[in-house]
């Protein structure tokens, strides 16, 4: 009797995440569904605590290198494809790739380039200077909404367009950042949530500038040389010359002197301070190049649609770009890379399983956080004092 | 060369600094010593600009500095070697060093990565290794190192005995005396009061925020009072 009690006692803790998985799957699969898929839950928690304490640590150390093995073997591969040549055919083969795939392909290849530099962006700021930053899309939509709005309302065309894009969402960064940028740790990531919902909220309800739930329509498209942008091809090679140009800057950037600084604050800010790094403009800056980027992908957003709403603009989408950050890797631009690949080509080809598929990432983030804090390829090198 | 006039510091409702004087001569070694809570660490960050004053005044060398932003204190002349070390456990020993010399140029700086090696032999040995895998003793010789980088006329150290081992202790304050020799000034915080007075020329004893007592090493070492409250005498 006592041993019983005993083992209830010890297993209480697990009845947690039973409880969770009848929550979480409740709403997606009713009643039955979601007790049975509890019970599952349950059942195997109650092995795992049976096995780990049959085989203390053996379990988590294979598991540990079934995610960080493939990893650190692809680590070197893809140092080795910094080499010039290596790069050209890269390059190559993504300009020639796309000509044998079909029209969805081609624009899930889009989505994922936007994605990357959206990502990238953001890395300046999380990955880099060590903002946490939750409201990233706000910047997204303000360079998508100036575009859309200097399009049908004044004509501006695409090119300036962009530049202008990115100007505002810098301009918007600057403003924002001035007075917030001096507070510390978590306040900044409560700050930008808090923005993202305003930007979302303003863009639904300001219904004489940005037309409100409806959007603004009939954008107008990228024109080159007389030829204008249509096909998903066109989109296709436009946002693959922003991602290169996004790539070969941020590989500058992160090098540069600038860069250092921006991980030493990181690191250690007081230290940071103390060896007379202006940590607030540094700061400052790092906000306002990675929302330029957002910006800029944002005006490219608009011109691929032709038309945009305050839909596209959710929390969600910050959340996402912000997990591509932290899977593929803080601070390592081919880690973001996979990241964003990861993240927008798997949901999109098990596109049967979307309803779960924040599940799967949450599940993600969190084994991540557990084996391999420092993303799939993450320069951050783990395991210090 | 330094001088604080009845500085005050407060974080939010609690006095931390209750009227702080006390000045350091070009070529000296001061000790600022006291038990926990006292105060010293808190009088060397706002030297540095990183906590702000709530009134008085900090001169460095006939300037004042309360107006100015950490950064620009580090380019007129004061460094710090934080207490608790604060190096960059992710970067390279050479990193940590070139990340203390940020506002100089690679070329200006070559002579003193040399100079902090001369001082710190294993600093030279471990240059490659991340910051956060070195002892305890060794991650304050490169916090001391890195101070130096900057090339400072005034040094701030901050509780270098911190946690290390009586031996390790004896190495970094005969170094700390060395740098001194070759012309730093330095300011020392320190709860190690025995080893602190024997190093210094001149020391300062504070307690909740105020200095209660000061005179030469010699002078302090030698008073009742200060033997039974910090020399466990």
């Amino acid at each position: 009797m006592g041993g019983i009690l005993q083992f209830v006692k010890r297993n209480i803790g697990s009845a947690v995440i039973p409880l969770w998985v009848f929550i979480l799957f409740l709403p997606f699969t009713g009643i039955g569904a979601a007790l049975r898929m509890a019970l599952t839950a349950g059942f195997l928690i109650l092995l795992w605590n049976m096995a780990k304490r049959k085989v203390p640590g053996s379990f988590r150390a294979s598991l540990r290198s079934a995610i960080a093995g493939p990893a650190e073997r692809l680590s070197p591969f893809l140092s080795h494809a910094r080499s010039g040549w290596a790069q050209v055919l890269l390059v190559l083969f993504l300009l020639l790739l796309p000509l044998f795939l079909s029209d969805y392909f081609r624009d899930v290849m889009t989505l994922t380039c936007m994605y990357i530099v959206l990502a990238l962006g953001l890395n300046i700021v999380v990955g880099q200077a060590g903002l946490l930053n939750l409201g990233y899309v706000a910047f997204y939509a303000i360079g998508a909404y100036t575009y859309a709005i200097l399009s049908t309302a004044f004509g501006i065309s695409f090119w300036p367009g962009l530049a202008l894009g990115a100007f505002c969402a810098a301009v918007f960064a600057a403003l924002l950042g001035w007075p917030t940028l001096k507070l510390r740790g978590d306040y900044f990531a409560i700050v930008t949530l808090g923005l993202g919902e305003i930007t979302r909220i303003v863009l639904n309800n300001w219904d004489k500038l940005t037309g409100g739930p409806n959007g603004i329509s009939n954008i107008g498209r990228p024109v080159i040389a007389g030829h204008t942008f249509q096909t998903t091809l066109d989109f296709y090679y436009l946002i693959l010359f922003i991602v290169i140009l996004a790539v070969f800057s941020m590989n500058r950037l992160i090098r540069s002197r600038i860069g250092r600084a921006w991980i030493a604050i990181r690191e250690d800010e007081v230290a940071a301070e103390a060896m007379g790094i202006d940590t607030f403009r540094l700061k400052l800056l790092a906000f306002v190049i990675g929302s330029a980027w957002a910006g800029l992908t944002g005006v490219f957003f608009a011109a691929k649609m032709a038309f945009v709403s305050p839909e596209s603009f959710t929390f969600f989408e910050s959340v996402m770009i912000l997990c591509m950050v932290v899977l593929g890797g803080m601070g390592s631009v081919p880690g973001i890379i996979l990241g964003a690949l990861l993240l927008i080509t798997l949901p999109e080809v098990f596109r049967d399983l979307q309803d779960y598929r924040m599940l799967a990432f949450g599940i993600a983030l969190v084994l991540m956080m557990i084996f391999r804090p420092q993303g799939l390829l993450g320069t951050v090198k783990a395991g210090t004092r | 060369m330094l001088e604080l006039r009845d500085v005050t510091v407060s974080y939010g409702m609690i006095d931390a600094l209750k009227g702080i004087s006390l000045n350091v001569q070009q070529g000296e070694i001061i000790a600022l010593i006291g038990a926990n809570g006292a105060g010293k660490s808190t009088t060397l960050m706002s030297i540095s600009g990183i906590t702000r004053l709530r009134s008085g005044q900090v001169f460095f060398e006939d300037r004042p500095l309360s107006e100015l932003p950490p950064h620009e204190i580090v380019r007129l002349g004061i460094s710090q070697a934080p207490e608790g070390r604060h190096i960059f456990p992710r970067m390279t020993v050479r990193e940590n060093l070139e990340m203390g010399a940020f506002q100089r140029e690679k070329h200006e700086f070559a002579g003193d990565i040399e100079r902090v090696h001369d001082l710190f032999p294993t600093l030279l040995e471990r240059s490659r290794q991340l910051g956060g895998t070195l002892s305890g003793g060794e991650q304050q010789m490169l916090s001391i190192a890195r101070a130096l980088m900057s090339r400072p006329r005034l040094l701030l150290l901050d509780e270098p005995s911190l946690g290390l081992a009586p031996i390790i202790v004896t190495r970094i304050f005969r170094i700390i005396r060395e740098i001194n020799e070759q012309g730093t000034t330095i300011l020392l915080v320190e709860q190690n009061a025995k080893a602190a007075l024997r190093l210094a020329h001149r020391a300062y004893v504070m307690e909740t925020g105020k200095i209660v007592m000061q005179g030469t090493s010699a002078a302090l070492g030698n008073d009742p009072g200060i033997k039974k409250a910090y020399l466990g005498e």
